[in-house]
């Protein structure tokens, strides 16, 4: 007994969205509705930025911003009659293509009919049936799939790496440690879709010859392992999973290992050493894993999202998606957009697309209407890139050549407020937290890039700081065992590229307009604002602000601790900083 | 094989070679701070960054395979900068407190900065404040000086098997420590020391009691007697430039005297009363059936704690046989005391070992009381005597050759080969022989048991009985003897009937305490430098010492008197891992 119809909820701003549950569940109960029509929580629901979000399957229609008096008017209209209802109603935004989030937010994750009747474990069958290993291999080397976990390896190539090998044992990984601050699009993929990424594993599987698999997701995500450990008991059931898969011969099986939140375990061999029980610490490549990985065994790892692209390549063939994208980048990247942005959320689409598109088009432009001023992406060691390269197609080697990478795909706005000192503290603050400290290079570095951004912050930078920096980011760029400190100072670097004014008027002038470095502040009295009502000088603890109501304020500087409650207390905005 | 092109000059090179390994080749010389031949590259300090045509990234020389047809370049402007803001990176993190510190002129990271000219650091000093861990009694930790190369990580866990240091903490953070932050000597350290004699900096090391030896000196109413280990003899002078392996028993003995000792014994000496016991111990249980075999040799203190901790079930195989360096300790307030009318309480006794362990041993259990007093006082090792000679102004190299003091120093070739991996096996076989077929041997070397393989598993044949032996060194490789025995009680199959193990690699050649820059070619030297010694002796088994036989008759009675038992040997108990 199925569903007619299906109803998908969430809250977009992460709130409870139980009360708003219940509600539906007992007016579709008052309509008698509860037996044909199920409600679906969603984790993510794309590109919206406010508010419940409801969606009504098979009509497709979504709802934004949805409250609790819409209710009744969506059932009446949407569930019982298949239409929209006026009032509330929003579709999609545009330009965007789905492939790996293709089935997020339209089957039930915990139900493996519903990916079953989209497709799903077709591809399987068909790579089982027709196939041998090296031609699921070629088939992957002519799509040009890379890798989306940051790194952009060609993933055909990386495996006919690990097929090459001569072993008893190989096995395939899936990186579910997403780490980057902001970013969550493995997560909905495995929440959401979690089949599509056991098929493009058990494909995987069969190209280099493992019978194991394990999916390392890391235990901030509760809802996916349980998903994910729910879709494999499915699998298994159904014959998907297991031995002698569609009578092939092939055996396969998956099992879940939990990261324990070290960012550092998203790089290949740390995460090899998380699964085998150890410390979480790169070691140097070669050997690579491809020829000596998990327990010293041939392992290909890949990322949750180049998994699930990888049935849909064998549902439509290596050509039709190597047609989407751009020469060096096919296919599709998902994005997680988030800052300055009037609509944050993934979006999906296809390489190539211009940062001004996803920014501007999809994303509806930038909050309240300020100026931009960079898009940051490829996660805290991406780069930043300014307004002017904001028409550059998006993929892995025009990224590259802008100073920024990939990375696994989080993109954040910034608009005019934002300080590029402050944001590279963040972003470097992120990376020297998750360093391992093998390395000396990023162990030490990173930490004294810290420093430096930090007195430069607090005013007590010097033009000399300005050039260690760009030295030591050099050393950590060439002497870091591993990616995280090889690119941990991108964020830096790039700003330092583009944005040199802002650090030298951090340094020189000893002045943040952004108004982010709080001990750059100055407050001063506008005197042509102010009203005299004297709330600032009863809100300041340090009895910096003198005068009387009679002849007005001045706040001495000498005095002044930067605490900005005179900033805050003024009401007519008499007080600049 | 393969050819590939090093700064333009052509290199062949063997397979699983690595950059580095290829460079020195052609007189390369590529700087590192944290590998070392003894362990596996970890990549840790980025020093070793070199460039390869055609790659723009750098690679790491230390742990990149080299390839046919690489185009290397080692040095150049580039390469060398980063090189030298790693360094300085590297010391905005470390105290640069040099002038007091023990690694002073013995420092690779003292000595880098120095090759690199770095005169000042461009960087804000990020040291952390990290107390000194002195609970062990013979290795001191200071993790403020670690610049975490990962060495000495590597040698517990891996080459040794012990699993007390490990990295706590991560980033900025990160620290060498026991495992959950406890002191090492609540750990399963073994004091072995190898983490200390691999360390590059001052990190970790030996406890230094060369005070305490000078005080002593300076007491008029102590009367010092030292006694030096036989692996001393072949190291120390590297502590002058000598060649590893270079025997300087005799001017040590000089050395020793003009350093204010009274009495100048040598270990060797009480090596072959060892022999005496063991040989004859293993005669009973092999012969006369009177006890488990295999006997396992019990010379070692860092072995003998590492079984009592991690394999107590071997208790009964182990020879009661104290090691030489408390025999000696235990004669010297007894036998030495008596004969020369010396009160022993007035006696201090202090030993030159190449063992950061025997520091431990010193009071590892009532049997080392057996004189009625601590038996053996104060151990110093070899390079803290090496400092101990430069403070007093000897020169040392130029001294003439002493003999030792009779009564307790003339040893035979079977005493000094105690100091290398397999010489205590040899020794004892060639007494064990005597004591079997009280015959003597035609050849008395045992090649089989020699060499730095660490496990050689050989037979040898008395009188056409086969005697099953084994030889382990390095604790790493313990665990597999020990599965056989395991194995073997089960079936009731013995594999072995004698196992002799040291827990350092190449034996006390190779000791925790003895000079900086090991590797298996010093190993080599200073094991042949005591082969040297054995060949050269005109006296070649430990029953032909006319002073052990005078011990004997004097003294003792026979081997495994009553009172042989009471002075030298001693019984183990199983300890807990963690003391917590």
């Amino acid at each position: 007994m199925g569903y007619e119809k299906r109803i998908f909820i969430c809250d977009t701003d992460g709130g409870n969205i139980k009360p708003f549950e219940d509600a539906l569940n007992a007016n579709l109960r008052a309509e008698g509705l509860v037996e044909k029509v199920q409600i679906v929580r969603l984790a993510d629901a794309g590109i919206y930025r406010k508010g419940v979000m409801v969606k009504v399957t098979p009509e497709n229609i979504v709802y934004i911003d949805v409250k609790m008096d819409d209710i009744k008017k969506i059932v009446d209209s949407t569930v019982k009659m298949g239409q929209a209802a006026p009032d509330i109603a929003q579709k999609p935004p545009e330009k965007q293509l789905k492939i790996v989030l293709r089935n997020c937010g339209n089957v039930d994750p915990e139900r493996i009919e519903d990916y079953v009747a989209l497709d799903g474990y077709k591809a399987l069958s068909k790579v089982l049936e027709s196939m041998n290993p090296d031609q699921v291999i070629d088939e992957m080397k002519k799509s040009g799939l890379r890798g989306r976990g940051g790194g952009g390896y060609p993933t055909g190539l990386k495996w006919s790496f690990a097929r090459k090998v001569q072993d008893d044992q190989k096995f395939i990984i899936c990186n579910g440690d997403e780490g980057d601050p902001g970013a969550y699009m493995d997560r909905s993929v495995l929440e959401g879709d979690p089949h599509s990424v056991l098929e493009g594993m058990t494909i995987g599987g069969y190209a280099i010859g493992a019978s194991k698999g394990f999916l390392y997701i890391r235990a901030e995500y509760p809802l996916a392992v349980a998903r994910v450990e729910k879709a494999i008991e499915q699998a298994r059931a159904s014959g998907f999973l297991g031995k002698n898969i569609f009578g092939s011969g092939f055996d396969f099986d998956l099992e879940v290992r939990l990261g324990a939140g070290a960012f550092v375990c998203g790089e290949e061999t740390a995460l090899i050493a998380s699964v085998e029980g150890k410390r979480g610490c790169p070691r140097p490549r070669p050997p690579f894993p491809a020829v000596k990985g998990l327990w010293n065994k041939p392992t290909i790892i890949n990322n949750v999202e180049t998994l699930a692209n990888i049935p849909y390549i064998f549902l439509n063939g290596a050509e039709n998606f190597a047609k989407i994208g751009t020469e060096s980048s096919r296919g599709t990247k998902v994005f997680a957009v988030t800052g300055k942005v009037k609509h944050s959320g993934l979006v999906e689409v296809p390489m190539g697309t211009t940062l001004r598109e996803i920014v501007f088009d999809i994303g509806g432009g930038i909050l309240d209407d300020k100026k931009i001023k960079a898009v940051q992406t490829g996660g805290p060691s991406g780069g930043v890139i300014p307004e002017n390269f904001l028409d550059t197609p998006v993929d892995y080697d025009n990224l590259g050549k802008l100073g920024s990478i990939m990375g696994s795909g989080g993109m954040i706005v910034m608009d005019e407020g934002d300080c590029v000192v402050d944001i590279s503290k963040f972003y470097l603050g992120f990376c020297v937290d998750e360093s391992c400290g093998k390395c000396a290079p990023c162990r030490i570095g990173g930490k004294q890039m810290l420093t430096i951004l930090e007195k430069i912050s607090q005013g007590k930078g010097e033009l000399s700081d300005l050039d260690n920096l760009r030295k030591i980011s050099f050393a950590m760029k060439k002497a870091s065992l591993c990616g995280l400190g090889q690119t941990a100072s991108n964020p830096v670097l790039s700003t330092l590229r583009y944005f040199e004014l802002d650090y030298k008027q951090h340094v020189v002038d000893k002045r943040c307009f952004q108004g982010k470095c709080k001990d750059l502040f100055v407050f001063t009295i506008i005197q042509d604002k102010c009203k005299k009502c004297s709330l600032c000088q009863r809100n300041c603890p340090v009895d910096a602000i003198s005068g009387s109501r009679e002849e007005g304020f001045l706040i001495d500087q000498k005095k002044c601790t930067r605490c900005g409650r005179c900033f805050e207390a003024c009401k007519f905005d008499a007080i600049s900083r | 094989m393969g050819k590939a092109n090093i700064n333009g000059f052509a290199v062949e090179f063997q397979d699983g070679m690595t950059i580095l390994d290829a460079a020195r080749k052609v007189q390369i010389d590529i700087p590192t701070l944290c590998k070392h031949p003894d362990v596996l590259a970890s990549g840790a300090c980025g020093i070793c960054i070199v460039k390869m045509k055609g790659n723009n990234r750098m690679l790491r020389a230390c742990c990149t395979p080299i390839e046919e047809g690489m185009d290397i370049i080692t040095h150049d402007p580039e390469i060398v900068e980063t090189r030298r803001t790693v360094l300085e990176l590297i010391l905005s993190n470390h105290p640069n407190d040099c002038l007091q510190c023990g690694r002073n002129n013995n420092c690779e990271l003292q000595t880098m900065a120095s090759n690199f000219g770095i005169r000042e650091i461009p960087f804000p000093k990020v040291v952390p404040d990290i107390p000194k861990d002195t609970s062990t009694d013979a290795i001191v930790l200071d993790p403020s000086k670690c610049i975490k190369c990962g060495r000495c990580v590597e040698m517990c866990q891996h080459v040794q098997d012990v699993w007390a240091l490990s990295f706590l903490d991560r980033g900025i953070d990160t620290r060498i420590s026991p495992a959950g932050d406890i002191l090492l000597g609540d750990s399963p350290c073994v004091r072995c020391g190898q983490c200390s004699a691999h360390c590059p900096t001052g990190a970790i090391f030996e406890q230094d009691d060369t005070a305490k030896v000078w005080k002593v000196l300076q007491d008029p109413d102590k009367y010092c007697v030292v006694q030096i280990a036989p692996a001393v003899r072949v190291a120390v002078g590297e502590g002058f430039g000598l060649p590893p392996g270079t025997n300087l028993t005799g001017k040590l003995y000089t050395l020793l005297r003009r350093l204010g000792f009274k009495a100048v014994f040598d270990t060797n000496f009480s090596a072959d009363v060892t022999i005496m016991e063991e040989g004859s111990e293993f005669v009973q249980r092999f012969v006369h059936k009177k006890g488990p075999l295999p006997l396992i040799t019990t010379c070692c203190p860092s072995w003998v704690d590492y079984m009592e901790k991690f394999d107590p079930d071997m208790i009964e195989h182990f020879s009661s046989a104290k090691s030489p360096q408390e025999m000696l300790g235990a004669l010297s307030k007894t036998y030495y005391a008596q004969k020369n009318d010396l009160d022993p309480a007035k006696i201090v006794n202090i030993s030159v070992m190449p063992c950061t362990a025997k520091k431990y041993e010193l009071k590892r259990s009532k049997s080392m009381y057996s004189s009625g007093y601590q038996d053996t006082d104060i151990v110093i090792t070899t390079r803290e005597l090496i400092r101990m000679i430069k403070q007093a102004g000897i020169e040392f190299t130029n001294l003439p050759e002493e003999q030792p003091d009779h009564i307790m120093g003339d040893y035979t070739g079977a005493g000094t080969i105690f100091g290398a991996t397999g010489g205590v096996m040899e020794a004892a076989l060639r007494t064990a022989y005597h004591l079997v077929t009280q015959k003597e041997l035609g050849r008395v070397e045992f090649e089989n048991v020699r060499g730095l393989k660490g496990v050689k598993e050989t037979s040898v044949f008395i009188e056409g009985t086969e005697i099953k032996i084994a030889v382990a060194h390095g604790l790493g490789n313990v665990e597999y003897v020990i599965n056989k025995i395991r194995q073997g009680k089960k079936e009731g199959k013995m594999p072995y009937h004698f196992v002799e193990v040291m827990a350092c690699p190449g034996g006390c050649i190779g000791g925790g305490g003895q000079p900086y820059g090991i590797t298996d070619a010093v190993r080599t030297q200073r094991t042949q430098g005591l082969y040297s010694d054995d060949e050269k002796s005109t006296l070649r088994c430990s029953h032909h010492n006319p002073y052990v036989k005078k011990l004997y008759d004097e003294f003792l009675g026979h081997p495994l008197s009553h009172k042989a038992h009471e002075l030298l040997h001693t019984r183990y108990v199983p300890r807990p891992e963690y003391k917590k």
